[in-house]
């Protein structure tokens, strides 16, 4: 632990606009403000450098990067393993999605109807979990049952044609439409992009903050952070709840990215596992590490196909084994994932103990 | 069960480019004007891996025997370039953007309608023809697309062809079930077939009422409980709309539930399958397939039964490899007629398509102001001692109907 | 609808019971003593599967029979997994863990389906579709010799556990680790061995369920989850608790079915799976554990 609790608590400190200020650059070296503008202005001008492919690729990085980061609150700040995440990015998908084809309502306005429901969805799992003292792994498996509930549930109710699939109107791209997500790949790149900054800036201001430092305390030891008094339900059930609502707006880019959602795959157990892949290899806990993990595990699997049409070698499955076999590398030989192995490299620390 | 394992060389040149990093310039190089001297390079999207896997790689087998019917017919050579979706929306969606950006002038794809949604968005963005090879969501060419084009029926085309043909063969066999049982499987395309069932079969005087609707999960490995169900309806018929796995399954347990219907009529694919043929041996005969399929009379379609015959020895000709051949067919003759690879003059060229020389049942190749072939037409088969005979339509028919079914307890 | 329709789905629901019961018996075989999260549990089974039906196909052997070899098989694979690449990951946290296996899992799904390709396959034996029928009552064949032999099998394992002398080792690692280690039990490889019983149970109940359903390489995810929601019901670390579990399970299922639309009735799997965890988290036989 940093020692640091006492005097970064902001209730001490003078001035709005410095307390926010402050929290997020405490501790950051300039070495890391630079690394960290580099990759920005790298991505910002990514589509005038990149084909339409790697466009495509960059949307799902970064997709993963934001979904990962969402959950990356509740896993890696508070310690509470969930596997069925899809269940938000679901919800949101599918709100969003029902209310532009039905009313034409903007994703933006569905999004302020989608957080407080996907924020609902978490409390109510998480009360459930934490006040019936149900954790480690039996949360996972509750977690498990609930986004199965959900996709065999939406998989039967008619208004979002069952598992007929929801398809959104796609109207010609004649230009773009911000407001209605409307547009083409560009366009949605920039959104994913400013919405994982956001994301990115977002978990540092809650690492720096009271609550941030309560969940890293109930993260490493539950039991004493409550001796010390900490209200360890109201914590949990806050990481809980951002990490949903935060979640879903993944869902409502996809939404409306991809224009056609169905139950059996939007809830898919197989989701959840892709959204916690990142954090995990890149590195629980950290800040950098769910993006980092995106950039490497897709990059990997493009590579991959890459490598195989080089060779000619075309054997549908051979990629996932190769795959697999990679993850299988990274997490015996890097337990903490890659990015901490990668930050002490180049020299660059994210101060969080 | 032949498995091949097939290891592909391919065009050094397309693959290694694509291989080296994918970083290009956005302007893509096509061969404007070349003529059809240069082969047309057709991106081919289906999912191969993931739990589609056995459909994509059967559908792989159409584009496979391909190439040698197209030149015998004296259509320009297609350079295949092959995408695997791995039954994902995303990864449709990017091996699209992949095989545009490495070139592919024309795209086929993806039979799963989630997987075909996300590619067809793709090429109506990038202006390239795409002809959808199976894929029965009618959302898909209904949004105004002018680069999407789909030689397959849609759910709605698939239904009045089957209750057409229901009509068609009650008045063959001079009877017909007065209650049927109705089992369907819960994924995309069993909801499509449901729903339009409710709205379009009391347009159609149909002798039989539903007297229960079973829905089950496409992933459920065990349907004694569903079938139990269908048997205590008591219903004459069994009318169903499944997978293949689900039909190996649902027959199992009718016969050791001991129950066979009258017939069994099927309005989706699985029945009439190769492995469904084969793995049940006797119990396979009987029932009854309403689907698009190949026409047996038709001059092509011996070709490619007997091409495919050659490549893949002990698979019958059906469905999958009937529509993804069609496809490629479209494609080749769009690039003759269109004297370039331009994806605008290709799309205007498949717009124009007229091929009468080709294999499925109907009048023909021919898209609407939508995309859409509308004039497809179902047959009607059935299982007949571990093949296919036609029933109807009677200009393609080469048998009469055997209803009602023998039962399976006396089969073996 | 008529009694003997229940009476037949209950029947048929409780002899499918049994052999999720025994999968799931390897589950908590595994995770009760190894505290291994074991997500690769039905990719397992579906090894265990493609081998009963390689050799049913190639060399025309009887699953029932090949029980005992393909168990061994399993064994040695689980016996070396756990002590080669699992070892390791017993003391890390669930989430390393569980992208072990989750990694494993991937590798073995799609070696599986390049090696077999992705058509369902099944063994399909001369009595595969035999029913027997006493009045309104009819069995499935296939299933009540499945039934049977998890029945068998699991009494098996009870008595090895209870009486075997490397049994009760295991159960005392399971019961009180520091203990053991105190006693001087070979912990290592008490676990590699308790690994590999797993991996047995989940052999044998693999070559049961290929008389009852298809194999294809995609099957193994949806009965990791249905061996751990029996396990958490049933309650950990308790055999008989699997089994209990199993049954709860498949019947419940089987009624679902019934009662309700037959494509939804997994939600009321989750649904007791939601109120177990809730209400009694130990299972409906297990003891809370300290």
């Amino acid at each position: 632990m940093t020692g640091k609790i006492a005097d970064s608590s902001p209730d001490s400190r003078p001035g709005k606009s410095a307390r926010v200020l402050e929290p997020l650059l405490q501790g950051v070296s300039r070495r890391t403000l630079a690394l960290l503008g580099v990759l920005l202005a790298a991505l910002l001008i990514a589509p005038w450098l990149v084909s339409d492919y790697l466009i495509t690729v960059l949307i799902v990085i970064l997709y993963l990067a934001f979904t990962g980061q969402a959950w990356n609150i509740m896993m890696g700040f508070a310690g509470q393993l969930s596997l069925g995440h899809a269940i938000y990015a679901g919800l949101g998908a599918y709100i969003a999605a029902l209310l532009f084809a039905r009313f034409g309502v903007a994703p933006w306005l569905g999004f302020l109807v989608v957080m407080p429901v996907a924020a609902a969805c978490g409390a109510i799992i998480g009360f459930l979990a934490f006040r019936f003292g149900v954790a480690g792994v039996y949360f996972a498996i509750l977690t498990i049952a609930f986004a199965e509930f959900a996709r065999i549930g939406f998989d039967h109710l008619a208004i979002v044609n069952a598992s007929a699939g929801l398809f959104l109107p796609v109207a010609q791209y004649a230009h773009n439409d911000l407001w209605h997500l409307r547009g083409d790949p560009t366009m949605f790149y920039y959104v994913i992009l400013a919405a994982t900054v956001i994301a990115f800036l977002f978990c540092r201001a809650l690492l720096m903050s009271r609550v941030g430092y309560f969940w890293l305390a109930i993260r490493e030891d539950e039991q004493a952070a409550r001796a010390t008094g900490v209200d360890t339900f109201r914590y949990k059930m806050s990481a809980v709840m951002i990490s949903a609502a935060v979640t879903s707006f993944g869902g409502v880019f996809y939404a409306f990215f991809y224009n056609n959602l169905f139950p059996e795959q939007v809830f898919n157990i197989s989701r959840s596992i892709e959204i916690i892949l990142g954090p995990i290899i890149g590195g629980l806990g950290t800040l950098f590490g769910p993006i980092l993990g995106a950039f490497v595990l897709t990059g990997l699997a493009e590579t991959l196909n890459a490598a195989m049409a080089a060779f000619g070698f075309d054997l549908p499955g051979a990629k996932q084994v190769f795959y697999g076999i990679c993850l299988l590398f990274v997490v015996i030989a890097l337990p903490e994932g890659i990015w901490p192995w990668l930050a002490r490299r180049i020299g660059v620390t994210e101060r969080l103990r | 069960m032949q498995r091949n394992i097939r290891l592909n060389r391919r065009r050094l040149l397309a693959a290694a480019a694509a291989g080296a990093t994918g970083l290009a310039v956005p302007a893509i190089v096509r061969a404007q004007g070349a003529g059809n001297s240069a082969p047309l390079k057709v991106g081919v999207l289906l999912p191969r891996s993931g739990f589609e896997a056995g459909i994509g790689q059967d559908c792989q087998r159409g584009v496979d025997v391909a190439p040698a019917i197209l030149k015998s017919l004296g259509l320009p050579e297609l350079s295949i370039m092959n995408g695997d979706t791995e039954s994902s929306v995303d990864v449709a969606r990017e091996r699209a953007e992949k095989l545009i950006n490495d070139g592919a002038e024309l795209l086929i794809g993806a039979f799963d309608s989630g997987q075909t949604t996300a590619i067809a968005q793709v090429a109506e963005q990038k202006g390239i023809p795409l002809v959808i090879n199976i894929g029965a969501a009618p959302e898909i060419t209904e949004q105004g697309y002018k680069f999407v084009f789909r030689n397959f029926p849609t759910a709605p085309m698939l239904l009045t062809s089957a209750f057409t043909n229901q009509l068609e063969l009650f008045d063959i066999i001079g009877t017909a079930p007065k209650t049927v049982v109705y089992m369907h499987v819960n994924d995309t395309f069993g909801t499509a077939m449901t729903k339009g069932i409710g709205a379009l079969m009391p347009k159609f005087n149909l002798p039989y009422k539903i007297v229960d609707e079973i829905a089950y999960d496409p992933a459920a490995r065990d349907l004694s409980v569903e079938v139990a169900k269908a048997k205590a309806a008591n219903a004459d018929a069994l009318l169903v709309v499944s997978r293949l796995n689900d039909a190996m399954l649902l027959t199992r347990e009718l016969v050791k539930q001991r129950w066979t219907p009258q017939a069994i009529m099927s309005m989706g694919p699985g029945w009439y399958e190769d492995q469904y043929l084969k793995t049940l041996g006797k119990l396979s005969d009987g029932p009854i397939s309403f689907d698009p399929f190949q026409d047996p009379n038709k001059r092509l379609a011996k070709v490619l039964e007997a091409e495919l015959a050659k490549a893949y020895p002990g698979i019958n000709l059906s469905t999958n490899h009937v529509y993804t051949f069609e496809a490629l067919l479209v494609a080749a003759d769009a690039y003759k007629r269109a004297g370039s690879a331009d994806p605008k003059a290709l799309a205007d060229a498949i717009r124009t398509t007229n091929i009468t020389d080709n294999v499925s049942i109907g009048p023909g190749i021919q898209f609407n102001a939508k995309g859409q072939n509308d004039k497809l037409k179902e047959g009607t088969i059935q299982n007949r001692g571990g093949k296919l005979v036609t029933l109807a339509p009677k200009d393609a028919a080469t048998a009469k109907p055997e209803w009602p079914m023998t039962p399976y307890q006396n089969r073996v | 609808m008529a009694a003997d329709v229940y009476l037949n789905v209950a029947v048929g629901g409780i002899l499918t019971g049994l052999v999720y019961g025994l999968m799931a018996l390897g589950l908590s075989v595994i995770f009760g003593v190894v505290r291994v999260v074991n997500f690769a549990h039905g990719e397992m089974m579906s090894i265990a599967m493609y081998l009963a039906v390689l050799l049913f196909s190639g060399l025309h052997l009887d699953p029932l029979v090949m029980m005992a070899p393909i168990a061994a098989v399993l064994f040695v694979f689980g016996y070396v997994l756990q002590a080669g690449l699992i070892n390791p990951f017993i003391n890390r946290p669930e989430h390393s863990q569980f992208l072990l296996l989750v990694a494993l899992a991937i590798i073995i799904v799609n070696t599986l389906l390049i090696i077999f390709g992705p058509d369902a396959r099944s063994a399909q034996t001369s009595y595969a579709f035999d029913s027997f029928q006493w009045g309104a009552l009819i069995v499935d064949a296939t299933k009540l010799y499945a039934g049977v032999a998890a029945i068998a099998f699991a009494l098996l394992l009870f008595s090895f556990f209870r009486f075997a002398p490397v049994g009760k080792a295991i159960r005392a690692c399971a019961d009180n680790y520091t203990g053991a280690l105190v006693v001087g039990l070979d912990v290592k490889r008490l676990y590699a061995l308790t690994f590999g019983i797993g991996a047995a149970c989940v052999g044998a109940a693999g070559v049961m369920m290929t008389l009852i359903v298809d194999v294809t390489p995609m099957i193994g995810p949806a009965y990791t989850l249905l061996a751990f929601v029996i396990v958490i019901t049933g309650g950990l670390g308790s055999m008989a608790g699997a089994l209990l579990g199993g049954l709860l399970i498949g019947v419940t299922e089987a009624h679902a079915g019934l009662l309700f639309t037959p494509s939804a009735k997994s939600m009321f799997v989750f649904a007791i799976l939601v109120l177990v965890l809730l209400f009694r988290p130990q299972g409906i036989v297990g003891k809370r554990s300290t």
